[in-house]
């Protein structure tokens, strides 16, 4: 049996699939339930609605059972809320690389409302940049357009 | 008001509003804005199915998610009357969602800090997406009343005639989790400043329509989950 550390944390999100869970910071735990001495994988949803839940918990499975694990579990957790402070920075570099602008610090309480920091076009590193909409191709992301290099491109929002 | 109560009443508001928002995919007046509103209501979905799920368990009668969505039927929802209200045309969907918008997050705000566990997590989560859903819906309704005269005209028609169906949302219910009497400050100093910007008017207060917490609606939710519930009735367990 290999490490099922290793082998959740590297399970892509299936929706940008140059990131894996755990730089996205939604794989929270992998622990051994001191009772049953079952495998337990702890995940939490970036947004409430995330449609790709399901698919990341049959990737886990996969990758589990692969590695020697296929009686593990995989709970969801909602609390602590994720935030998109605990992308890692590997995980920031490969958004840039990917040409999806990577996030700001995330506003601090609910009811701030979002200040709107200058965002780098992930193609040319320009800030002359503007959003066309708030929300864009997946629940994480809005959509911005460089007036440098007049390219359109995916940003990950501060949550 | 009882915690499963809350709970079931929180839950189908969101879920009310998601299936209108839905309403407007593929028919909102640009794409990104057809993107936004079907962002916002996957948002709504999401709470609501954490919200049924846990108000199923506090029931303990065996009941999910599935089975609170789509095998009530009208007068066992309890969601506000304001979400079941038709879209009406893009201003009546923008001032049904700021009004939303401006009691849910501090709703989940509050909640968040609640002795129940469960729902403060919930609050936690959902109210970094309200923040998001306020904003959308203030954008558009300071663009709409400050645009042209025509867009003044309909957005100011709009809020006249949504807010009277704002006022159940403040109803008191001391022994809930969170009393929504306490939320109406916060409610109302944000309606102020957007309405101000957009240089639109408050309405007076007058007709107060309610009775959704009670099972009272209007005619149009049951032409809402007539559309909602046929799939899973029809099929009951199917899968694919």
């Amino acid at each position: 049996m290999s490490d099922p550390r290793a082998a959740v944390a590297a399970v892509v999100d299936p929706e940008i699939r140059v990131i894996t869970i755990d730089e996205l910071g939604i794989l929270r735990s992998v622990d051994e339930d001191p009772e049953s001495g079952r495998l337990v994988v702890t995940i939490t949803p970036t947004y409430t609605g995330c449609p790709a839940m399901d698919v990341i918990r049959a990737d886990v499975r996969r990758a589990l059972a692969a590695a020697g694990h296929p009686d593990a579990e995989v709970r969801t957790v909602y609390s602590p809320a994720w935030s998109t402070d605990w992308i890692s920075e590997r995980g920031r570099a490969k958004l840039a690389a990917a040409g999806i602008a990577p996030p700001a610090p995330a506003p601090r309480g609910g009811t701030v409302v979002p200040l709107t920091l200058a965002v780098r076009c992930p193609r040319c590193g320009s800030p002359e940049t503007e959003q066309v909409s708030r929300f864009g191709s997946t629940a994480c992301k809005a959509l911005w357009r460089c007036r440098a290099c007049s390219e359109p491109f995916d940003h990950l929002k501060a949550l | 008001m009882s915690t499963l109560d809350f709970t079931l009443a929180l839950g189908d508001d969101a879920l009310i509003a998601a299936q209108r928002l839905g309403e407007w995919t593929s028919r909102a007046p640009e794409m990104e804005e057809d993107i936004a509103l079907a962002n916002i209501a996957l948002d709504q979905l999401g709470a609501a199915r954490l919200l049924l799920t846990y108000a199923g368990e506090l029931e303990g009668a065996g009941r999910d998610e599935d089975a609170l969505a789509y095998l009530r039927d009208d007068r066992e929802f309890r969601n506000c009357l304001l979400v079941e209200l038709p879209n009406g045309d893009f201003g009546v969907t923008m001032a049904k969602l700021f009004f939303l918008a401006a009691y849910q997050l501090p709703l989940y705000t509050a909640l968040a800090g609640c002795a129940d566990e469960r729902l403060a997590a919930i609050g936690a989560k959902a109210r970094k997406e309200s923040a998001y859903h306020l904003d959308h819906a203030a954008l558009w309704v300071r663009r709409l009343g400050d645009g042209t005269e025509e867009s003044h005209r309909r957005m100011q028609d709009a809020v006249d005639q949504v807010w009277p169906y704002t006022h159940e949302l403040f109803t008191p219910a001391p022994t809930a989790p969170v009393d929504p009497a306490t939320l109406r400050a916060d409610f109302d100093a944000q309606v102020r400043d957007v309405l101000d910007q957009a240089t639109l008017t408050r309405p007076a207060d007058g007709w107060t329509p309610g009775g959704g917490r009670d099972g009272l609606h209007t005619e149009h939710l049951s032409y809402l989950l007539a559309e909602m519930q046929v799939l899973h009735r029809a099929h009951p367990g199917a899968r694919w």
